[in-house]
């Protein structure tokens, strides 16, 4: 048993912050968060050049071959950064999809362009009804003489408006909560019949909620088998909660470290904050919340890598921990930088508010406890 | 013991329904929710308060109060929240006025009440400084005299809606001899002073309500002191308290929650009503049972100042209580939200992508986690009740 990290990824994670701290200052962030894009094409290229897009592919296809430790160093550093690139969206989301259920071909002809850089995709399985359950789909796709029609709405699509290729989870049999007949469709987002809306999230992220309207589809957009989608999905969205959990770590780790310093230096009562005895214990409470988190996330990161039986339960209690303690430890570190918390220009604000959002991503803490409740007693 | 409306609060309470539901319109409501005719809403919507007698509840009769009972004014203040009416802006009526009826001379009181009473003065509270925030006796704005004037020299922070401010009341230092607390003034200063400079401080919820306020060489007449040079932490305690009582907000948590469980009852999860989820009952009830106790204790309180006790350190437990069920009912609004919490508004605001209530939800949420830190911040309160109520010292 060993929980150190590799040579590489140690490197790895290096080559990540030194990253951040000179390409990706917080005011620089603020700009991209503020363009038409929301995310910064040139910092893109530089992701591909330094490799970091192909990390989770395997070598058949120009990846690296990595696996869940190194996704989750990768993630924990970007959390760090506050990084709004499409890292998740277009690698651990539309790449693996593919990678999981896609045919040789859509392998060979998708996977080494997200590679190098040149294709952003994006996932589109939530729909307005469905709040956090992946079986609640009323998007169809009717098959026909050419392929499949497709009709619906997909809502809060994160890097819809930048992605060129969209994977769509829509319904080819059953009803409307039930887990099989769920099928997965590659979309070109330019196609006749798409239409797309987009805005921004408080945590700077650009989303879209798309309308198909009856769109044409060739046969050979199902990625998959038919009707088999569901299991795909929770496959490569129990690897991305794992992801966006190691992100989730990087914040509370920042957050605290950000805290504690501001204690040490602010001065009230001829006294530094930190020196009061109910924030010294505030301050211990957020470092044990931290630890417990990190914890947790080294056995979810463990369980997939030794594909674990009881991984299901491990990653909803996760992510259930890490929506619990973001909420704490963001509301520490706002309640004791005082003002100073409440306003844009600081960064403790736009860190709380990325918590927020990772908690609403891929299910929030109670929908997660309810199926790690529904598991283990029934 | 005896909790029950008599037949005269009975009626006065179906007068107050019938006020707000005729006075409070819909075209009212709407300029409320929009930025910028957000001031003139307040200001219209306390006229129409004013003209009914109502824009003082807790004021003196003599100088335009109403003169209810704690009962009539907890009916008042009832019917307010559950027909979804904000609180007056407190810093003209709730602040600055029962310092000047109280400590301030028959001038001051001819000129600035009635002007409170008509909002003709939007007033701001410029006690915060960058350096003295919970240690506010620290403060080192100073005002020195002048012949008949002071000089005053210094910045204010975290000053809401100093934007939209014709006056200020500030504390400021006129002594640095002795305790920090015993050199401090109470000072109403004209925000169209030559020297006075209002810097936005864009908040959290990417809105604008709090400023920097910059004094240069600023120019205020003597007359606009209040009571004795020196005095003015006195009188700034004293108006403490007053805020801290109001601070709780019980009836607009109550509301505020029932409101959240009528949401919660429409959205669905995997086919489920959300009301119907027990974790989510949970938090739920966590809620309601603090808030059906917290209720009570605003009520015991108030029947201790009804009969002529002051709003001591029970107003630091209304203070604290109170803000915490308000950010406890802002994060179950959050809850229900899901990923729709997170809509900003743009071009596609939550309603046209989302849920109706999600913009107002995050809204609420971020600015809420202010009032665990204005108005004394919870932990400064913690003290205040250790120090008198527990001796701990
Ligand atoms: C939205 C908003 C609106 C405001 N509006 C106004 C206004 O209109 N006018 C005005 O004058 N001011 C206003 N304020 C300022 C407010 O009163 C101060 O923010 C508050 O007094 C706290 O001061 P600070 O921000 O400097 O925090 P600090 O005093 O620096 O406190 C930082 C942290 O340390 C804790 N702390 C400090 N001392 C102790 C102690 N002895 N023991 C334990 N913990 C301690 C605090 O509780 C807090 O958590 C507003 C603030 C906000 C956020």
């Amino acid at each position: 048993m060993n929980f150190d990290f590799s040579e590489e990824q140690l490197m790895l994670r290096e080559s990540i912050a030194r990253f951040i701290q000179d390409d990706y200052s917080f005011d620089y962030r603020r700009e991209i968060s503020q363009s038409a894009l929301g995310m910064s094409e040139h910092i893109w290229k530089k992701f591909a050049e330094l490799g970091w897009l192909s990390i989770p592919f395997s070598e058949d296809c120009g990846g690296f071959g990595g696996g869940p430790v190194d996704i989750s160093v990768i993630m924990e550093e970007f959390g760090k950064g506050l990084v709004l690139e499409p890292y998740m969206p277009t690698v651990l989301l539309f790449g693996k999809l593919i990678d999981a259920a896609g045919s040789e071909g859509q392998r060979s002809d998708f996977i080494p362009p997200i590679i190098n850089g040149e294709l952003l995709g994006a996932f589109a399985y939530l729909e307005r009804q469905s709040r956090y359950e992946l079986s609640d789909v009323m998007t169809k796709a009717v098959s026909n003489s050419k392929g499949f029609l497709l009709e619906g709405e997909k809502v809060v699509v994160l890097n819809g408006q930048n992605a060129a290729k969209v994977i769509v989870s829509a319904r080819t049999s059953g009803d409307q909560f039930d887990r099989e007949g769920i099928s997965l469709f590659l979309v070109s987002s330019d196609s006749d019949g798409v239409e797309r809306v987009s805005y921004q999230m408080m945590d700077g992220q650009i989303v879209s909620n798309f309308r198909f309207n009856k769109v044409s589809l060739t046969a050979d957009s199902l990625i998959g088998d038919l009707g088999d989608g569901l299991k795909i999905i929770e496959g490569v969205l129990r690897a991305a909660t794992v992801a966006i959990s190691s992100e989730a770590l990087g914040i509370m780790e920042e957050l605290n470290r950000k805290t504690l310093e501001y204690s040490k230096t602010r001065e009230q009562f001829g006294s530094a904050i930190g020196s009061f005895q109910v924030l010294q214990h505030r301050m211990v409470d957020t470092f044990m919340a931290y630890e417990q988190v990190k914890s947790l996330l080294y056995r979810s990161v463990c369980g997939l890598t030794e594909t674990a039986s009881d991984i299901e339960c491990t990653v909803h209690a996760l992510k259930a921990l890490v929506g619990k303690t973001g909420k704490q430890i963001f509301g520490e570190a706002i309640q004791i930088h005082g003002g100073m918390g409440i306003t844009d220009e600081l960064d403790i604000g736009h860190y709380a508010k990325r918590l927020m959002m990772i908690n609403t991503t891929f299910g929030g803490e109670d929908h997660h406890q309810g199926k790690f409740n529904f598991l283990r007693y029934g | 013991m005896d909790t029950s409306f008599s037949n005269a609060d009975l009626s006065f309470r179906d007068d107050v329904k019938a006020f707000f539901a005729s006075a409070y319109d819909l075209k009212l409501q709407k300029q409320f929710e929009s930025f910028s005719t957000y001031k003139d809403a307040v200001i219209e919507w306390q006229k129409r308060l004013y003209s009914q007698g109502w824009i003082a509840p807790n004021w003196p009769v003599e100088y335009g109060g109403t003169g209810w009972s704690s009962t009539q004014k907890f009916i008042f203040e009832s019917e307010r929240a559950s027909a979804g009416i904000r609180e007056v802006m407190p810093f003209g009526v709730g602040m600055v006025g029962p310092v000047i009826y109280t400590f301030g001379n028959e001038k001051q009181k001819e000129y600035f009440l009635p002007r409170i009473l008509k909002s003709q003065d939007w007033w701001c509270q410029g006690y915060s400084e960058p350096g003295s925030g919970s240690d506010l006796a620290s403060l080192k704005t100073k005002a020195e005299s002048d012949g008949d004037n002071y000089i005053v020299n210094g910045a204010k922070i975290w000053t809401s809606f100093a934007q939209y401010a014709d006056w200020i009341f500030c504390l400021v230092r006129t002594s640095t001899d002795g305790k920090k607390q015993a050199g401090i003034s109470f000072l109403l200063i004209d925000m169209r002073t030559e020297g006075i400079k209002v810097n936005p401080i864009i908040s959290i919820d990417n809105h604008h309500s709090l400023n920097e306020v910059e004094f240069v060489n600023v120019r205020v007449p003597k007359e606009n002191l209040i009571g004795e040079e020196n005095k003015g932490w006195t009188y700034a305690k004293s108006l403490l308290a007053h805020e801290r009582t109001g601070i709780a907000g019980v009836a607009d948590t109550k509301r505020a929650l029932f409101n959240a469980q009528e949401l919660a009852r429409k959205e669905v999860n995997g086919g489920k009503s959300l009301l119907k989820d027990p974790l989510f009952q949970k938090r739920l009830s966590d809620i309601e049972i603090e808030l059906l106790a917290l209720e009570f204790t605003e009520l015991r309180v108030l029947a201790t100042v009804a009969a002529g006790g002051a709003p001591g350190a029970e107003s630091s437990l209304l203070k604290i209580k109170g803000t915490e069920m308000q950010q406890a009912v802002q994060e179950i609004m959050m809850e229900i939200a899901a990923h729709y919490q997170g809509v900003l508004d743009t071009e596609y605001p939550c309603e046209v992508v989302g849920h109706e209530f999600g913009g107002a939800a995050r809204r609420a949420y971020l600015y809420g986690r202010a009032a665990t830190i204005y108005g004394g911040s919870n932990e400064i309160q913690k003290n205040v009740i250790a120090k008198a109520v527990l001796g701990l010292e």
